[in-house]
């Protein structure tokens, strides 16, 4: 091991490190911060931007600090006056670029731009000059794009490329016109883009953000004819709190609810509660599947960026995907049919409004099979960091607020549900109810470990009633790639798929918290959020599905069994083949 | 397929076919007409005119005369140029028209064509290329076949010694001794950074991999250079051996060779000289009989500056964007699909045949203490003899102007010369004796580059001149890293802003400052250049800076919006030509009376300074 150490010295303190050690990460453990812009861990490692510049003694020109590694003696200097200069430079030519309308940016307060301004204390620009204009791509029900704001650092592109593999953008034009744009330069929304949202969070600045619903919601809060009901993912309550400087991944259910209420939504409900029928149903469908020997394996069909992604990529393999429904639109069919003949209340009236850590949901609402008698299932979807701005807007105190249970009788759920948030979460959920089904019995080992973890490719065999089952949980979209290749090549032998397009799950979703390149290096967020959730499950009285009280009620009320004609009427879907570009 | 002994056969017999090639005594009573092919005379009807020879001499039935194509013979302001051997007549701008004459004149009447006779700068008529001041201190290694042969005929590479480096490597040589021979050789990169061959060679062969690859750089993106693309055109055999060698020496089984789609004749003949060395099995498995086995590739580039930096280059051959990559690695150790690679540019590898036929000794005699061999310059500009040159390192830069350049057109004064294009600097008056070579250049602030070599005589605005070379690294730049992408733009805007009088002092310290950063902190070599031609130029011209920025005046008239033409009052005869010549009636004044020009109609175009007998108009 020891003959695996490098000896250099940075800023005059001799640092030992492995070799194959970036300058970087050097430095950083000798407590040095060098500032960096493009880089993204494990994702974009190409020394575009050149804030990480340092000189080192005896080479010409500057090295590059987050991709050129260690060697033996070498002596760093990251702050010598010719590197700081050039850092300010480099700053002021990229800012001399760029809109600098802070005040009206939703990533101002967490934009990396912003945050290197006030460091290197930028205070008039000295190289102004001409601007690249662009116009904004908003077309997307998902994304936006302001290239006004792009500092080129192409995070996006990699986030896109390298891991989801889908490479819907990519850098057009040469030298100064060079701008981050797709297949012949069209909208996102008319190429292979599947709305997941990593190029948002990759995004160091407001040059990619989700389309904002907040103010199609807003004016139905204050209508008094309309009755709104808004829903909460499972993902949601474990990141909310980041945006209110909480820890990452602090459990906020009581108040994340307390604040939607304070809002002036009529009812407060959990979209958990919708996840346990999509079990219900999911779980049926696998167990009728599995025994007829039915289109196996059976996949997973809950996540709307993986669902645009088979459509375009593997129109093939649809009919493995469950009919399922995703659990948000499950229960907005039942919110405006179920519930509002319950309660007496007009569906035309209702207005579901779902706060979601995905962006793809976002296109998923808008989709004709997501209506139900002329109506939409949702009516508007938010993201977490939208609600946020919400509660900021109403100037709540979030974190001083009391906790509050959310509504009845749709708000209880179970710890199956909330793990939907976490990649393996559906699959476990699946399989307990499934085992317990298959069995007639009530099964005490309900924790399914192979399926958790932060892998991107979980395969295991699992018992079920006596019979080996292979499944595979893959998020990602590139580790969905390599599983639809198995299936496609018959190699395959699995019976049950769970995908989710975003790495590690619903909590690293597109419309969750960005965290800066920063705290992506040195934490683990998926971590963090993941734990959060399977605390939840672990609290839970209720851990399977099929066991939800409200879930019993409503096929014993209204839709009788899983299966039914008039649940597949509300809770199932349809597919079909899409082309990847609209050209 | 072909064995040694047949390749040494053809050798022979073709040898003594071509003698009258290069030999003027050569007892012969063929005729071998040379219509050069290059692309400066193809574009003006070379093509045409080796078909009307071949046309006429039909009719005639005249048998014992050849025609061929060949490459450049450099001195491409005379073209197309025509040569007949065995008694070297050397005829310029010749017409398709004029073959006729030719035939009747030269051919069979056996006198020469005296109006097409080149006349050198200093008036007289030459006979012969030998007569030409243009190639008296020219030293012709890597354009050694260039104008001699056919390209697109391996025979005649053979018969000029083609094809004998390779076998003796083969033969009786390790790769180690070829390496060391290179070393020896004292041979430097001529793609423009003058690493060491040898060693680029030596560290490629250490790499660890068992794939290698071995590229040759043949993009040639600088304006005004046409190297490469003369030596691809008139000598494609040259590079193809010296890849194969390098591929012997180095341990690879395949290269590349990437050009930019705009040579379509040097793509045209190399593809031929691949296609050939095939057939001959001298390309391919077992070459000569050895365990050596390689093969060559050309791969097009879409013409783009950067793409000439040879870790884009690699990418562009991986079918990626033409974006450098961060060095280190080195393509050395990690280049072609992340495989050891040696790249060398054309004409480099143009020197390696030489260097193993004649001996390491024999070419580090050339040259000087650390710049070893000769050097190919495209000589443009305001410059008499403009064409492609070729000169031992250590040559003045005087005398390339002067005695091979023919000295400034219309007796105006030298300026600056730019080596190095858009990466390198200007060399004003005061340097016109430093020799060329490698250190010499860097030490005043230009750079030898690939060969670009551009003339400036007084008429010429080094402000305009820096804005020029930057417009072209702007449009070049491949926008990856920021101070190129956005920096280089910066400086351009505020050059432009001087050249229109709407310039400051402080845009000086600004462009210093820029320039000082982009330099440093650049990826690659393009940007870490960019900024040569304005920091030179404010080096050896700064009071013209100043001019433009303080005073906002031009001294030329080329930054039109504060340039100004004035006549001087004490020397105006009041003759009028001025009046009569200008194009916009400009010129104010009655006869015989002192004229004034009208500012506001003035167009600057400097008709009027031309026509003053009496110098009496200046600017
Ligand atoms: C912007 C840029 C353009 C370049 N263009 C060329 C080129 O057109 N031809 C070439 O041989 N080298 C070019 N080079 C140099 C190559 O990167 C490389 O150094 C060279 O091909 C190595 O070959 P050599 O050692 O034989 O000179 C260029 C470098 C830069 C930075």
């Amino acid at each position: 091991m020891e003959k695996d150490l490098v000896t250099l010295t940075i800023d005059g303190q001799k640092v030992q490190a492995p070799k194959g050690t970036t300058i970087l990460q050097a430095a950083k453990k000798a407590g040095i911060d060098i500032p960096t812009l493009c880089f993204l861990k494990e994702i974009n490692e190409v020394g575009d931007c050149r804030m990480c510049i340092v000189e080192v003694e005896g080479r010409r020109g500057f090295a590059t600090s987050c991709i050129q590694t260690v060697e033996e003696g070498m002596v760093v200097h990251t702050h010598s006056p010719n590197v700081l200069e050039a850092r300010h430079v480099i700053l002021d030519l990229i800012i001399s670029n760029h809109s600098k309308d802070c005040l009206t940016c939703t990533r101002s307060g967490n934009c990396e731009l912003q945050a290197l301004a006030n460091k290197f204390n930028i205070s008039t620009i000295e190289f102004e000059g001409e601007r690249t204009k662009h116009k904004i791509d908003d077309v997307s029900p998902s994304i936006v794009r302001d290239f006004n704001k792009c500092i080129l650092c192409r995070r996006c592109v990699s986030a896109c490329k390298k891991v989801q593999k889908v490479g819907a953008i990519d850098c057009i034009n040469r030298g100064f016109e060079s701008c981050i744009s797709t297949a012949y330069d069209k909208s996102l929304n008319d190429v292979n883009c599947t709305n997941c949202g990593q190029c948002i969070q990759a995004c160091p600045t407001g040059a990619l953000h989700e389309r904002e619903n907040i103010n199609d919601v807003w004016p139905k809060l204050k209508d008094p004819d309309t009755y709104v009901i808004v829903q909460t993912a499972p993902a949601v309550r474990v990141a909310l709190g980041e945006e209110f400087g909480m820890p990452i991944g602090t459990n906020v259910t009581g108040k994340m609810v307390t604040a939607l209420k304070r809002l002036g939504f009529n009812k407060v409900f959990d979209t958990n509660t919708g996840a346990d029928f999509t079990i219900m149903e999911e779980a049926n469908e696998f167990i009728d599947r599995f025994k007829a020997n039915d289109n196996l394996p059976m996949i997973t069909s809950c996540s709307p960026g993986w669902i645009k992604y088979i459509e375009m990529n593997y129109p093939e393999l649809l009919p493995h995907l469950s009919s399922c429904k995703s659990p948000h639109e499950m229960f907005g069919a039942l919110l405006k049919t179920y519930y509002a003949q319950k309660e007496n209340i007009d569906p035309k009236k209702i207005y579901v409004v779902s706060v979601m850590p995905c962006i793809a949901k976002k296109f998923e609402r808008q989709r004709t099979e997501m209506q139900n008698d002329g109506m939409y299932d949702v009516d508007a979807v938010i993201t977490t960091r939208e609600l946020s701005r919400m509660i900021k807007q109403a100037n709540i105190e979030f974190t001083s607020l009391e906790d509050t249970n959310f509504d009845s009788p749709m708000g209880e759920a179970t710890g199956a549900a909330a793990i939907f948030g976490t990649t393996g979460g559906v699959m476990e959920a699946a399989l307990r109810t499934a085992q317990d089904v298959l069995t007639g019995q009530d099964l005490k080992k309900i924790d399914f470990e192979q399926v958790r973890g932060e892998q991107g490719i979980k395969r295991a065999t699992v018992n079920i009633a006596g019979k080996e089952l292979k499944v595979v949980a893959a998020s990602g979209l590139a580790n969905a790639q390599k599983i639809m290749e198995e299936i496609k090549s018959g190699k395959a032998d699995y019976q049950f798929v769970e995908i989710m397009a975003c790495p590690g799950g619903c909590i690293m979703g597109g419309g969750q918290p960005i965290k800066n390149s920063k705290i992506r290096s040195e934490v683990d967020v998926r971590k963090l959020r993941a734990d959060s959730l399977y605390s939840i499950d672990e609290k839970s009285v209720i851990r399977k599905s099929h066991e939800n009280p409200v879930i019993k009620k409503v096929y014993e009320d209204f839709l009788e069994k899983p299966g039914s004609e008039i649940a597949h009427k509300l809770l199932h879907t349809k597919y079909y083949k899409r082309e990847k570009y609209n050209i | 397929m072909k064995t040694i002994e047949e390749i040494c056969k053809i050798r022979e017999d073709k040898r003594k076919e071509l003698d009258l090639r290069v030999n003027t005594q050569s007892d012969t009573r063929e005729k071998h007409i040379l219509v050069c092919h290059g692309t400066g005379c193809t574009s003006s009807e070379s093509p045409k005119i080796l078909e009307n020879f071949r046309k006429i001499l039909k009719e005639k039935n005249i048998e014992n005369v050849r025609v061929i194509m060949t490459g450049c013979f450099g001195l491409c302001a005379k073209g197309p140029i025509v040569i007949i051997r065995p008694e070297d007549t050397f005829y310029a701008m010749v017409k398709p028209e004029d073959c006729e004459e030719i035939i009747n004149t030269h051919i069979i009447e056996g006198k020469r064509v005296d109006r097409l006779l080149c006349k050198d700068i200093d008036g007289k008529i030459v006979q012969s290329l030998d007569e030409l001041n243009f190639y008296k201190k020219q030293k012709r290694i890597a354009l050694k076949n260039c104008g001699v042969i056919n390209p697109e005929d391996i025979d005649e590479y053979i018969a000029f010694d083609g094809y004998k480096a390779l076998e003796k490597v083969l033969k009786d040589m390790t790769p180690d001794e070829v390496i060391d021979e290179i070393k020896k050789s004292g041979l430097r990169g001529r793609g423009g950074a003058g690493f060491p061959t040898g060693n680029k060679w030596e560290l490629t062969k250490a790499a660890v991999g068992e794939q290698k690859y071995v590229v040759c750089n043949a993009d040639e993106g600088d304006p005004g250079a046409f190297m490469d693309r003369s030596i691809l055109e008139g000598d494609p055999h040259s590079v193809l051996e010296s890849m194969i060698i390098a591929g012997y020496a180095i341990g690879a089984d395949k290269g590349y060779i990437y050009v930019r789609a705009e040579y379509p004749i040097a793509v045209h003949r190399f593809q031929i000289a691949i296609d050939e060395a095939r057939e001959y099995g001298i390309l391919g498995k077992n070459i000569f009989g050895s365990s050596m086995s390689f093969d060559v590739e050309i791969r097009l580039g879409a013409g783009a500056f950067v793409c000439g930096e040879e870790t884009a280059l690699l990418e562009s051959i991986e079918g990626k964007r033409g974006q450098p990559r961060v060095k280190p690695p080195y393509p050395a150790q990690c280049g072609l699909w992340g495989k050891p690679t040696l790249i060398n540019n054309v004409e480099t590898f143009a020197n390696i045949t030489r260097i193993i036929l004649n001996g390491a000794e024999w070419y580090s005699s050339i040259g000087t203490e650390k710049s070893k061999g000769t050097k190919v310059f495209a000589l443009g500009g305001n410059v008499n003899n403009i064409g492609l040159v070729e000169v031992p390192m250590g040559t003045t830069l005087r005398e390339i102007v002067y005695d091979i350049g023919g000295g400034i057109p219309n007796r105006r004064e030298f300026k600056a010369a730019q080596t190095g294009g858009p990466s390198g600097g200007c060399i004003p008056k005061e340097h016109l004796d430093t020799p060329i070579d490698y250190e010499s250049l860097k030490e005043i602030g230009s750079m030898m580059g690939s060969g670009g070599m551009i003339i400036m005589d007084d008429t010429k605005c080094m402000v305009s001149l820096a804005k020029f070379y930057l417009e072209f690294t702007v449009s070049e730049s491949c926008g990856k890293c920021t101070p190129c992408r956005i920096g280089t733009k910066r400086m351009l805007e505020i050059l432009q802003k001087l050249c229109d009088g709407k310039g400051e002092e402080m845009d000086i310290y600004r462009l210093e400052k820029l320039a000082l950063n982009i330099q440093r902190a650049s990826i690659c070599g393009l940007g870490q250049s960019a900024p040569n031609p304005v920091i030179s130029a404010m080096k050896y011209f700064r009071e013209e800076f100043k001019e433009h920025a303080i005073d906002k005046t031009c001294r030329t008239l080329e930054c039109k919006a504060i340039s100004k033409i004035i006549i001087n009052e004490e020397k105006c005869k009041g003759c009028g030509l001025c009046q009569r010549a200008c194009p916009v009636n400009a010129i104010e004044g009655k006869d015989r009376e002192k004229r004034v020009i009208n500012q506001d109609k003035c167009i600057k175009c400097g008709t009027c300074l031309t026509n003053c007998p009496f110098k009496a108009i200046g600017n």
